[in-house]
């Protein structure tokens, strides 16, 4: 199991790095939402993996960490949030600019045009 | 009573503040706002300061809801934690009455976001748990996504995405570190996993000491340290004033951060992970130094010069930081107190002088007179001589103090070189910025746009700061030494927050 969770982290983690890597602000923004899963998913296992157990010492044998549980929980409110800022950032600036580029060539020409 | 609650209510007071602000406030609601805004900022500095006077003899630990560290998240606060509060009121409230005469209007709820972003900084400064840490940059960075649009624009939009996306990637890999570290000690708490990380031993410790790097390159990013620094510019120069000079404070929470942790957790103490980063600290600090100087000195834009001088300071704090003994820990400490105040000053003088200019705006180039042409001209003199470092100001002392850190010869021979060429650096562009823009100005009738005293008296509030510095130089290196002091010994703060010093099993 550990093996099969490994690979899944570090395919959403490759894919959204390459993702990140594109000039362009959309695959950007799919590509920080597939970072967030992966980070989720990884944060998840860092209590050990352990299948239906309870989180409270002393009932059975094996434990499962409920710590990790909370901290994906607020990673993943903190992450929903920045994911919607970020596309409506995208989205604004592609409105006003005219381009989803994230990177501006013309910028020398532009510098100080404020 | 409130003596017990006296280390959160820094963190409390911008935040009910920010909530009231919210509300729905009528016909006028700027005016009720600007005044909660005033008010909290006005209680936040007494209470720093009442903060600062508290911890003189203890460490104070506030352990939130009535749970004890290591299982409950602390806050704590030591002479660091209660400076670094301490500056950041200390700049706020000057930065809010110059925010309070127009900037304010030009996009919906400044004053909120301003109390959030006060809130989510004095935070991180208060917190002794890494999880905590990173929820508070969070605050703090969401509201800065938000302020740096402030007044909307093309150019504040692309900085705005950058930073934004720099910033989503830094707190997934703070997120990645944080994970690393419990995984491998059990705890979040950092005076707790100070004790863990020590015992560390063989794979086990080189895991730990990933999650340590992975640590720092997101304070790296926070700090604008080499090779992480280009959203900064950009970012900096492009915002308004004022969001820029309260943006002064945000590296030095990276800097903090990078203090904190790579002194308590992975310190001399850390066993197998021990002094980090402190090599990568002073190579990168060095970089930064030199490339914040061909920054300024190729900037055509007066906003992109201060912008790289805040990355100066930063590579100077840094590097001076890896030096390590305490005495090189208090020079950088004053260094920080000092950049901080002046580059604020600079970022809301500079948007005076842009707004006077009218169409030459902040460029270095020839325009029309000023219509406060000498007041402008002399703040910005003394700005310029203070964050340059020429005597008698406070930048002079600050870099005397970090050249004496330098103890062997191999860190005088390379410390030494960058800090004074980029002085000199400095010094030749600001005073072509200077003369330019106060000396060769157009024939003619001077620009009708003025301001209101109150913003002049922000800007020299903040430069009377820098002043205070300087006269004051030795008390507050008196202080700054007490704090290396206790840094250096960080079982101080760990048994305030675990009594059994981390025995607990």
């Amino acid at each position: 199991m550990e093996i099969l969770y490994a690979i899944t982290v570090g395919t959403l983690t490759a894919c959204s790095v390459f993702l990140i890597l594109r000039g362009r602000s959309f695959p950007i923004v799919i590509g920080l939402t597939m970072l967030s899963y992966a980070v989720n998913l990884f944060l998840f296992s860092t209590g050990r993996l352990v299948i239906n157990e309870l989180p409270i010492i002393g009932t059975s044998e094996a434990t499962t960490d409920p710590l990790p549980q909370a901290l994906v929980l607020t990673a993943i409110v903190i992450g929903f949030a920045m994911t919607a800022y970020s596309i409506i950032l995208a989205v604004r600036v592609r409105g006003e600019i005219g381009s989803d580029e994230v990177n501006d060539y013309n910028y020398a020409e532009q510098e100080g045009q404020r | 009573m409130i003596t017990d609650h006296l280390v959160i209510l820094p963190i409390l007071v911008p935040m009910f503040a920010a909530l009231l602000q919210l509300l729905v406030w009528g016909e006028q609601p700027q005016v009720y706002r600007r005044a909660i805004g005033l008010g909290a900022s006005v209680l936040t500095l007494a209470l720093a300061i009442w903060l600062v006077i508290a911890v003189q003899d203890e460490v104070l630990v506030y352990a939130l809801g009535g749970w004890q560290a290591p299982f409950g998240i602390v806050l704590v606060a030591d002479k660091l934690s209660a400076l670094m509060v301490a500056l950041t009121a200390v700049l706020a409230l000057p930065v809010l009455i110059y925010a309070c005469h127009g900037e304010d209007n030009l996009g919906s709820h400044f004053q909120a976001l301003f109390q959030f972003q006060i809130l989510g900084i004095m935070g991180a400064f208060l917190t002794g748990d890494l999880f905590n840490l990173f929820v508070f940059f969070e605050i703090l960075l969401i509201s800065s996504y938000a302020l740096l649009m402030h007044g909307g624009g093309k150019a504040k939009l692309r900085a705005t995405l950058h930073y934004v996306v720099l910033n989503l990637t830094g707190s997934a890999l703070f997120l990645i570190s944080l994970g690393v570290l419990y995984g491998i000690t059990g705890t979040l708490n950092m005076a707790d996993m100070a004790g863990k990380i020590a015992l560390l031993e063989g794979d086990d410790a080189s895991i730990a000491r990933a999650g340590g790097m992975l640590l720092f390159v997101v304070f790296g990013l926070k700090a604008a340290l080499l090779p992480l620094y280009f959203w900064l510019p950009q970012a900096y120069a492009n915002t308004t004033g004022t969001v820029a000079a309260l943006f002064a404070i945000m590296t030095k929470v990276g800097v903090y951060a990078i203090l904190r942790v790579f002194t308590m957790i992975f310190g001399a103490d850390a066993g197998e992970a021990a002094m980090l980063a402190h090599d990568w600290l002073w190579w990168l600090g060095l970089f930064s130094i030199l490339l914040g100087a061909l920054g300024v000195l190729g900037s055509r834009d007066i906003r992109l010069v201060i912008a790289y001088l805040v990355l100066i300071s930063v590579g100077t704090i840094l590097t001076t930081l890896s030096l390590g003994h305490p005495d090189a820990i208090a020079a950088a400490l004053y260094y920080l107190v000092h950049s901080t105040l002046v580059t604020g000053a600079l970022f809301l003088l500079v948007d005076l002088i842009a707004e006077q200019r009218g169409k030459t705006a902040s460029r270095i180039v020839k325009g029309r007179k000023m219509a406060q042409h000498n007041m402008l001209g002399g703040m910005f003199f003394i700005a310029a001589i203070t964050v340059i470092g020429i005597p008698p100001l406070s930048g002079f002392v600050g870099k005397l103090f970090i050249l004496e850190a330098a103890r062997t010869g191999a860190q005088v021979a390379l410390l030494w070189p960058l800090i004074l060429g980029a002085t000199f650096l400095m010094i030749v562009a600001l005073s072509r910025a200077g003369s330019r823009m106060f000396w060769h100005t157009l024939d003619g009738k001077p620009n009708d746009v003025t301001h209101p005293k109150w913003q002049h008296a922000a800007v020299i509030l903040l430069l009377t700061g820098a002043l205070a510095l300087t006269v004051f130089a030795n008390v507050m290196f008196d202080y700054t030494s007490a704090i290396a002091t206790q840094l250096s010994q960080p079982s101080d703060y760990i048994f305030s927050v675990l009594p059994q010093g981390g025995q607990h099993e």
